[in-house]
């Protein structure tokens, strides 16, 4: 239920940028969303309609770039991919993981007019 | 709406400042940190080629027939910075004030607040507490902390599902804690999203009782991930229902090796004593090098038992 309170957090900083960067239309918002930033895009891309309502990017197309989580597994000494926090090294079977990637959620890019 | 927390305006109210709403600060401090920018040259390129029509600033910066000519901006920026930002505030103003601060996070009716008034009623005796303490509506909570003795302030979200930083720094104006005391955040009883939304706290502290599902870890594993420590409630309960202990503890492991356990029951005691024991020892290390800010805490309590 936070993906409105982010989507307004996407809204301050788009606004920010419209004013300072000199752009009235955004057209498109670029976001990278790791698998483990707890973000449900589907609540996200609905909220983000609702709430750039009445504002620069109310137009505007959401495209997001899932990022894959990485973890370093301690007894393979090496980096594999999770889809979860808890799951365990795809190759050794341990669950001595440091994730290391995947929590990622920011603006990437705007396209604008 | 609110821009931080996503409800609907003049829903937020912080007991003592209840008409005050955050949104009026919001724009101040955006303002005043857009430093970043003023070397862009983006910028001062677009305006002498104001008239011109340029095919090389589209997507990727080239030119098909027909390929609309708008530009991309590069942002770079985190969705939660303006969170973060507040909450990198309150983090320095608890570490310059040798504040121990606590943010207590689960599901409702994890028995948050008896833990809460049983831990005060243990050791105000010995240590300056506050309570900041967070519900959708009602101030019953702040209420049964304030009948320990403990100052409290109590935060309505309204709508909203979660404490964030900036509202922390307005209970703090309310509440003013005095150094080298010990802060609990009670947060609105829910597993996701204050998993996402940093306070400046020192610890999350999780708590799980054995009424629920020992699978809870795995099921909210962001916030056991987050959390420095997970107690473990209501264990006096065990004989009557089918919660494998072991098996939340290792669920709870796998999300987060790191993460210390502790079993306990806040209404009969048992096992509370560890936990007092973490909270001093926390308060010691954050007072390191800081034995002036003792003697300000030692006349609070006297005044407060």
């Amino acid at each position: 239920m936070h993906e409105m309170s982010l989507c307004e957090g996407i809204l301050q900083i788009i606004e920010a940028e419209a004013e300072k960067q000199h752009f009235t239309e955004v057209k498109r918002v670029i976001l990278d969303v790791g698998v483990l930033s707890g973000v449900e895009i589907s609540a996200l891309e609905f909220s983000f309609g609702i709430v750039m309502q009445g504002s620069v990017a109310e137009n505007a197309e959401l495209s997001i770039n899932n990022i894959e989580a990485q973890a370093w597994c301690m007894p393979c000494a090496k980096t594999i991919t999770v889809k979860q926090r808890y799951d365990p090294c795809d190759q050794c079977g341990s669950y001595q993981l440091q994730v290391s990637s995947g929590d990622e959620l920011k603006i990437k890019e705007l396209e604008v007019n | 709406m609110c821009t931080t927390c996503g409800c609907a305006s003049g829903e937020i109210k912080i007991e003592g400042h209840d008409h005050i709403h955050p949104h009026g600060d919001d724009h101040n401090h955006k303002h005043s940190h857009d430093h970043e920018h003023s070397h862009d040259h983006e910028h001062s390129h677009d305006h002498s080629h104001e008239h011109d029509i340029h095919f090389g600033q589209g997507p990727a910066h080239s030119h098909a027939p027909g390929l609309s000519q708008s530009r991309m901006v590069e942002i770079e920026q985190n969705i939660l910075s303006k969170n973060d930002e507040y909450a990198q505030e309150n983090r320095r103003y608890f570490t310059d004030n040798g504040m121990l601060t606590l943010n207590l996070v689960s599901s409702p009716g994890s028995g948050k607040t008896t833990l809460l008034t049983q831990t005060i009623t243990a050791l105000k005796g010995e240590l300056a507490l506050s309570v900041i303490e967070g519900d959708q509506q009602t101030s019953n909570d702040a209420e049964r902390i304030r009948a320990t003795g403990v100052s409290a302030v109590q935060i309505n979200t309204g709508k909203g599902c979660h404490l964030d930083a900036h509202m922390i720094e307005r209970a703090l104006e309310t509440l003013a804690p005095i150094e080298g005391s010990v802060v609990f955040i009670e947060n609105v009883g829910n597993l996701v999203c204050p998993a996402a939304f940093d306070l400046g706290e020192a610890h999350k502290v999780a708590i799980l009782s054995v009424t629920e599902g020992e699978d809870k870890p795995l099921k909210y594993p962001d916030m056991f991930f987050a959390a420095d420590i997970m107690i473990l409630n209501k264990i006096d309960l065990l004989p009557y229902l089918n919660f494998d202990v072991a098996k939340c503890i290792e669920y709870a492991r796998r999300v987060n090796p790191k993460i210390l356990i502790l079993q306990v029951s806040a209404t009969t005691g048992e096992g509370m004593e560890d936990w007092y024991q973490w909270i001093r020892t926390s308060r010691q290390l954050r007072l390191i090098g800081r034995s002036d800010m003792l003697v300000a805490n030692e006349a609070a309590i006297k005044v407060s038992v």
